[in-house]
């Protein structure tokens, strides 16, 4: 388990990005958390950074769509899913499950917050 | 229709012929292709691909898989050289004649090139070939590049070129890069951007020709020489090993002459991509659509399956009218501009700073917003995207 940040400094419709390697994005969609790879798996770019809506996130260079729950694009230009991870609270704390084989950082990554560097 | 024929496997085309599938099209598929790939993405090639950071592989617009389902009739490296739509056939450079029920035009457009014996160390950037010589050119040690035209190609390569470590010189005709696509103001912001990354521009000048290396043996270069010099239309020379000419592209229509179809900045065609010939529709950089030509991926990508359903029910049922929208990466900032300007549009930075280099602006006319631009605001220009394709546009602030 990865901790993201203090489930205060996620409110709804924000959303965090994880600098792992793949990044990980987690998003407080109107109380619920999720957490998906960041990377759009269109192009290289932050799903982070893109426009939430309900369960569906939209890329921000090529508007592409995903699911939430699902990781499944909703529309062109994205045709593969990206990972989902499951997320939990304990303590206030966002915690992701990293749902991967491939070797997650030994430090605490540094959680940086999506759009313009604003605290998120 | 049993037979659809797709020319240009491009983005454009490939969309198309995905949307003949995905609508129920169950024919047979060709798609004509002049470059010997399968489509694949363009924008990075001056960006990511030139650096280095991404491969040719990982360009590509469709997996097999994808490639298995679509189930057409490959014909790459064949360039189209006719259409003749009384007899529905479309003439290939070696010879031979498809004969073809309906026909999708996506041969998209070519760069302008400046008047003259071409010159080795001479490039324009449009096709993965082109930016494989350039890019090859490039991995030699440090050479003087010279980009003719600040257009989003030019700054993109200037941009790449710097950060290969390379000194770069870009030149622009007009008094600013960019000038009447984003107005004074912002084209002050691009002409910064390049000075902030030690890259010269000089504005305010043509280029009157460019000369080979004196003394250098023209045997070396296929007998054309290489280029040394770029002479300025006020009378300066810059030195230069590499030169990269961006100034624009042209519709490929030539290849269409006597067809019947109307030639004119492109196919005219209307709202729907259809043409007034028959069972003949155009998509992507060629088209002409409702008076317009789009020069973006994002119609590109989309309007295709406008097309082609208009094609498939003989008559146009359907119009796309998108929003136009585009981006452009350049000196680490993204920059994404959505709708239409014009020289007559009031600019107001409505978040964020040009001085900080991340903004977010709004062009607007009688009262009313006519686009957005950003520089690296992704979230609150999607908002402001989404508002202005709204019926009505963006809400007063």
């Amino acid at each position: 388990m990865i901790p993201v940040c203090r489930l205060e400094d996620l409110p709804a419709g924000e959303s965090v990005r994880l600098d792992l390697e793949p990044p990980i994005a987690v998003f407080n969609a109107d109380g619920e958390l999720y957490a998906i790879d960041d990377t759009c798996t269109h192009q290289d770019a932050s799903l982070a950074e893109g426009w939430l809506e309900g369960c569906l996130v939209e890329c921000p260079l090529h508007a592409a769509s995903f699911d939430l729950r699902t990781g499944r694009p909703t529309c062109l230009p994205a045709r593969k899913a990206v990972r989902t991870h499951p997320v939990s609270v304990l303590d206030g704390t966002v915690w992701v499950h990293v749902e991967s084989a491939q070797p997650v950082p030994a430090t605490a990554p540094h959680a940086t917050a999506a759009g313009q560097g604003s605290a998120a | 229709m049993r037979t659809i024929t797709v020319i240009g496997a491009s983005l454009a085309g490939l969309h198309a012929a995905l949307a003949l599938r995905t609508q129920g099209y169950d024919g047979r598929l060709v798609i004509v292709g002049e470059e010997h790939h399968r489509p694949y993405d363009r924008p990075p090639l001056s960006k990511e691909f030139l650096t280095g950071a991404l491969t040719a592989d990982r360009l590509s617009l469709a997996d097999a898989e994808e490639i298995a389902e679509l189930d057409a009739d490959w014909l790459l490296g064949t360039r189209a050289e006719g259409l003749d739509p009384p007899s529905r056939t479309v003439a290939l450079a070696d010879g031979r004649k498809l004969s073809t029920d309906g026909v999708v035009l996506a041969t998209g457009a070519v760069p302008r090139t400046l008047p003259g014996e071409p010159l080795a160390g001479v490039h324009t950037l449009r096709t993965l070939d082109d930016a494989a010589a350039l890019r090859e050119e490039l991995s030699r040690g440090q050479v003087r590049v010279v980009v003719i035209g600040a257009g989003f190609i030019g700054a993109e390569v200037a941009s790449s070129c710097a950060t290969l470590g390379h000194s770069v010189t870009v030149v622009e005709a007009a008094a600013q890069p960019l000038l009447p696509q984003l107005g004074a103001r912002m084209a002050a912001f691009c002409a910064d951007l390049h000075t902030d990354h030690g890259v010269t521009l000089l504005t305010g000048t043509g280029v009157r020709a460019l000369h080979p290396e004196p003394g250098r043996s023209a045997a070396a270069d296929g007998g054309r020489g290489r280029v040394g010099w770029v002479e300025l239309a006020d009378g300066r020379f810059l030195p230069a090993d590499v030169v990269v000419v961006g100034i624009g592209v042209q519709p490929a229509t030539g290849w269409l002459q006597g067809s019947g179809l109307v030639l004119d900045d492109g196919v005219v065609c209307d709202a729907g991509g259809a043409t007034p010939v028959p069972g003949v529709v155009a998509v992507g950089d060629v088209a002409r659509r409702a008076g317009h030509r789009a020069e973006h991926w994002t119609s590109a990508m989309e309007a295709p399956a406008v097309a082609v359903r208009n094609l498939l029910a003989g008559t146009t049922v359907e119009t796309y009218s998108a929003v136009p929208y585009f981006w452009s990466d350049q000196y680490g900032i993204r920059l994404q501009l959505a709708g239409t300007t014009s020289a007559a549009d009031t600019v107001r930075v409505v978040e964020g700073s040009p001085e900080d280099r991340s903004f977010l602006a709004r062009y607007e006319r009688d009262g009313a917003t006519t686009a957005v631009l950003a520089a690296n605001r992704p979230r609150p220009f999607t908002r402001a995207r989404r508002e202005l394709s709204r019926e009505g546009g963006l809400a007063p602030v």
